[in-house]
């Protein structure tokens, strides 16, 4: 592990740690120890500082929304904006809790793509048409319902 | 109608109390109206199907009833439900009513 201008750079065995954390999140360092050939201590060592520079964001949990009893749809939402108000209609977007995702994309035109969840078609609705269209900036809204999921999963690669 | 009433039903409304027009669950044209006249107005230029979206789930009524408290009017276009009206036919006969609505609004002031 080596420091690069504040920023920290990570080796082969951080990336190591951050797979076995992400594949259980609840694992012991001296599992992880045991599992990667190295001290517990180390892995206690880099897990701090990867947490401290903010590699390590947070410990959360996957839940299964439908066996734990959510009766909800989610919709993929793309947003057309102007391109001077986009961050700002991002930025609001972030604070509705039926929105879960938010990201931009660039194409012919700025989008705003997020993922939103809601009880029913019509919570969906009215959400959209009361705390989305409003906001300055919105040119139009194209609003896709998911009917199936095939993948969802929060591991990435390293 | 009393001059109060008519007042109401000719101001002009604040951004997120607007009508938006939407085709579709969660599909937004972009065209909104902030006032009875540029609802109107919007009427003539907005996609049809937008139209009958809106027409059929009661959003117009609910709009003119609440945020315009135009009671009279709301009526008058709940009537437009019963006619099964669909296309450029609901698009005149829509207009006809707001239209003339408006004009005697207009003419009490």
């Amino acid at each position: 592990m080596r420091l690069k201008n504040n920023a920290l750079a990570l080796d082969a065995t951080d990336y190591k740690i951050l797979e076995a954390l992400q594949e259980d999140g609840r694992q012991t360092y001296t599992a992880i120890g045991e599992r990667l050939g190295i001290a517990h201590s180390t892995v206690y060592d880099r897990i701090k500082r990867m947490e401290q520079y903010g590699i390590i964001k947070k410990y959360t949990v996957v839940i299964d929304a439908e066996k734990a009893g959510a009766k909800s749809i989610t919709a993929i939402m793309t947003v057309y904006t102007d391109p001077k108000e986009s961050e700002k209609v991002a930025e609001e977007l972030c604070k509705a809790p039926e929105v879960l995702e938010v990201y931009t994309s660039l194409s012919e035109e700025l989008q705003i793509i997020a993922k939103v969840v809601a009880e029913n078609q019509e919570n969906l609705h009215m959400f959209i048409a009361n705390s989305v269209a409003p906001l300055s900036g919105v040119l139009r809204i194209r609003t896709s319902m998911v009917t199936k999921k095939f993948k969802e999963t929060q591991i990435f690669n390293v | 109608m009393n001059a109060e009433t008519i007042s109401k039903g000719l101001k002009t409304v604040p951004r997120e109390k607007a009508f938006y027009f939407f085709t579709s669950i969660g599909n937004y044209t972009g065209v909104s109206a902030s006032s009875l006249k540029e609802f109107m107005e919007r009427i003539n230029d907005v996609n049809v199907k937008s139209l009958e979206f809106h027409l059929y789930r009661g959003d117009f009524e609910k709009w003119i009833d609440e945020v315009l408290e135009d009671k009279d009017l709301a009526v008058g276009v709940r009537k437009l439900q019963k006619f099964n009206l669909s296309g450029e036919t609901l698009r005149n006969q829509l207009y006809a009513t707001v239209s003339r609505h408006l004009k005697w609004l207009t003419s009490q002031i």
